[in-house]
């Protein structure tokens, strides 16, 4: 039984983590149809802005280190909305109207762009996060629950009610619905598609960037190819949701979490040994593959008017 | 100045003999190329070359899926690891067998092509993007497997790989040794340069035929508009099965001659990268154009090994090395990527129908184009 409490709580903070991507990814995709491979990138570099700012700071200065900590997150969000914007400007608009996969590959070629940009700048070397937090373990139900991870969850959690709230009381927010459903009749209204697109970026990236922050306090050290697995996970639990719906990716990155961790604590047992946690991925992608053959379009896929 | 050139060319394409005299030039051009790029560039870039001719093979497999058929197949390179690790397992000390090569190779077709139906059975309701995603996981899972199948029973080895496999021996010639021949030493990837250029050659053939049969325009069709693809009595299903079964087979085939090549092969070398490196030669050379295909293969494979001399280049400018020319190598391909698709959105030679519908500047037409490629069910 505490195993099985264990494996939710892991569950439900992995999956708050890939959400949180993979809001950024179906954001834009609700927008662009466009598959944003370079998502990934922009929370790694996140997580190494964060990390540059409370190295030099933790140094420097004699600020008290919760406060440290929040300048860090400011300075990662800040810097990837601008990351996103820049992003958009540099690979996406100049091909607008050209064949659908073109985008695709200038996506893959920014993506490997960042990454190398990452490794001149900070190295190849695996950056761990500073001691700042002090962790502090709880027990619930047989299992154990740091203070951290209640932190994570509960802030995924509150970033999410924003976004939705955004997205639905908010007059921007009606105008991304509106240019989602279709850009040219937004236009037509008043909208211009140019800024929502640009402010979908910049969202997606400030997501990424608190996503990328969380990652390297949780799981451990920030390297410059942490982006590419971590924004193919969160790109699966978009889709796995529907992607370009924003409730299906919030439920995607939850569910595809849970998956993630139950099939890693249990898939020894299921195949009587002969798979181990190293499987953990194929568990993943499998149960991904499942789902999209007898949903093809994702577990919230249809309601197509609720794409923002 | 092209369109001059271009147009001076269909002129002078009335007359048989330039027409053969073309042939004659190139074929002898492709015989030489080896001695040549050996005595000038040195070696080391035949066997470039050697790689840039297996990846043609795997861009033009992946052509069909892609660029005939329309469906996104992001795990191609799973196909190109049955290939490889077959041949590894059936020849070389792992379980101690020695098979030829001939009849490693046409298994390895078919077991692709087997996997290849594997795949897209279960997926033929997918459209655009999810298709994109479980190709993608399907890849994702074969390398793992791949990665991990060394425990309880060792089948491939693990992370470590399986080295020592059999060099590619045809009619007696081990391709793996030198000979002399004439007072001239024909060093082993010469060799295989001959033999993956002949290999290259037949799967052009079998692409050419096949882009204007029946088969190929029902795949032209599927991709453009399925509905009314199946309306003029196409099976859908069987047809785009098929496309699955050929890309992956020759994947299949070029993965078996990478292994006899290379000698040693470990789950590394079949990443998710290496499956979106061949989606980039193709969309880059031009998506459903077989010249286009190849060029976009070969500029993907020269171009990150000439950035090797960027350290040269560093040394004559600034009068030393600056950057290390291996953590540029990559930055700089990415941005060629990007500038690439700006300047050339259909890619670098984009196929005739493609070509049209730019030219015509007719947006609805392109427009169509954009929704009917990758279109989600709405």
């Amino acid at each position: 039984m505490d195993i099985f409490v264990q494996q939710l709580i892991n569950g439900l903070v992995l999956g708050s983590i890939y959400a949180l991507i993979a809001l950024g990814y179906t954001m834009v995709y609700g927008i662009l149809e466009l598959i944003n491979f370079a998502h990934g990138e922009v929370t790694m570099f996140g997580a190494m802005i964060c990390l540059a700012i409370l190295n030099a700071l933790l140094l420097h200065s004699g600020l008290p280190p919760l406060l440290i900590l929040g300048i860090g997150l400011v300075g990662a969000i800040g810097f990837c909305m601008v990351l996103g914007y820049a992003l958009e400007r540099i690979a996406y608009r100049p091909l607008r109207h050209a064949p659908r996969l073109a985008p695709l590959i200038t996506a893959i070629g920014m993506s490997i762009v960042l990454q190398n940009v990452a490794m001149l700048i900070w190295g190849k070397k695996f950056l761990s996060f500073p001691d700042i937090i002090p962790i502090q373990r709880f027990t619930i139900a047989g299992a154990n629950i740091t203070n951290l991870q209640i932190v994570i969850i509960l802030l995924a959690i509150l970033i999410m009610i924003c976004l939705w709230l955004l997205i639905h009381r908010t007059r921007l927010g009606r105008a991304m619905r509106a240019t989602a459903q279709s850009p040219e009749l937004a236009s037509l209204m008043g909208i211009n598609p140019n800024t929502i697109i640009s402010a979908t970026f910049m969202i997606g990236g400030a997501l990424g960037a608190v996503a990328g922050v969380m990652v390297n306090a949780y799981y451990g050290p920030a390297h410059y190819t942490m982006g590419f697995m971590l924004g193919l996970k969160a790109f699966t639990a978009a889709v796995l949701g529907g992607i370009g719906n924003i409730t299906g990716a919030m439920f995607g990155g939850l569910l595809l979490g849970l998956i993630e961790s139950f099939g890693a604590g249990y898939i020894g047992q299921l195949t009587g040994g002969f798979m181990g946690s190293n499987y953990q991925h194929v568990f993943a992608f499998f149960v991904l593959i499942l789902i999209l053959v007898f949903r093809p379009s994702g577990l919230f896929g249809e309601r197509v008017g609720e794409r923002a | 100045m092209i369109a001059k050139l271009q147009s001076k060319w269909q002129h002078a394409k009335q007359d048989r003999r330039v027409v053969y005299a073309t042939w004659i030039v190139l074929a002898l051009l492709l015989l030489l190329l080896p001695f040549v790029t050996g005595m000038t560039l040195g070696r080391g870039w035949v066997r470039i070359i050697d790689f840039a001719l297996l990846y043609i093979m795997l861009a033009l497999g992946l052509n069909i899926v892609v660029g005939y058929a329309g469906l996104l197949d992001l795990g191609y390179i799973a196909f190109y690891a049955v290939g490889a690790y077959l041949y590894a397992l059936l020849a070389s000390p792992q379980f101690g067998l020695h098979w030829p090569v001939w009849a490693i190779l046409p298994l390895g077709a078919l077991t692709a092509g087997l996997f290849g139906v594997l795949l897209g059975a279960p997926t033929l309701k997918l459209r655009g993007d999810y298709l994109a995603i479980v190709t993608l996981g399907f890849g994702e899972i074969v390398r793992i497997f791949l990665t991990n199948l060394n425990a309880p029973y060792n089948i491939t080895n693990g992370p470590q790989g399986i080295s020592r496999i059999d060099p590619i021996v045809i009619a007696g010639v081990d391709l793996h040794r030198t000979y002399h021949l004439f007072g001239l030493s024909i060093p082993s990837t010469y060799l295989y340069y001959y033999l993956f250029l002949s290999f290259c050659l037949a799967i052009i053939f079998v692409c050419v035929r096949l882009q204007d049969s029946r088969i190929g325009r029902a795949w032209v069709a599927i991709r453009e508009d399925e509905i009314a693809a199946s309306a003029m009595g196409i099976n859908t299903r069987n047809i785009k099965l098929l496309a699955f079964a050929m890309g992956a087979s020759f994947g299949g085939i070029s993965g078996g001659l990478f292994a006899g090549f290379q000698g040693f092969i470990s789950p590394e070398s079949f990443t998710l990268f290496e499956s979106i490196i061949v989606v980039c030669m193709i969309v880059l050379g031009g998506m459903g154009n077989i010249t286009g295909v190849i060029l976009g293969a070969i500029l993907l494979t020269v171009f990150p090994e000439a950035l090797r001399y960027l350290g040269e280049l560093q040394r004559l400018v600034f009068g030393q090395i600056l950057v290390d020319p291996n953590d540029l190598r990559l930055l700089i391909f990415g941005l060629a990527l990007v500038l690439i698709m700006i300047f050339r959105p259909s890619g670098l030679l984009p196929s005739v129908r493609r070509e049209r519908e730019f030219a015509a500047d007719n947006s609805s037409v392109l427009e169509q184009e954009q929704e009917s490629l990758y279109d989600q069910q709405r």
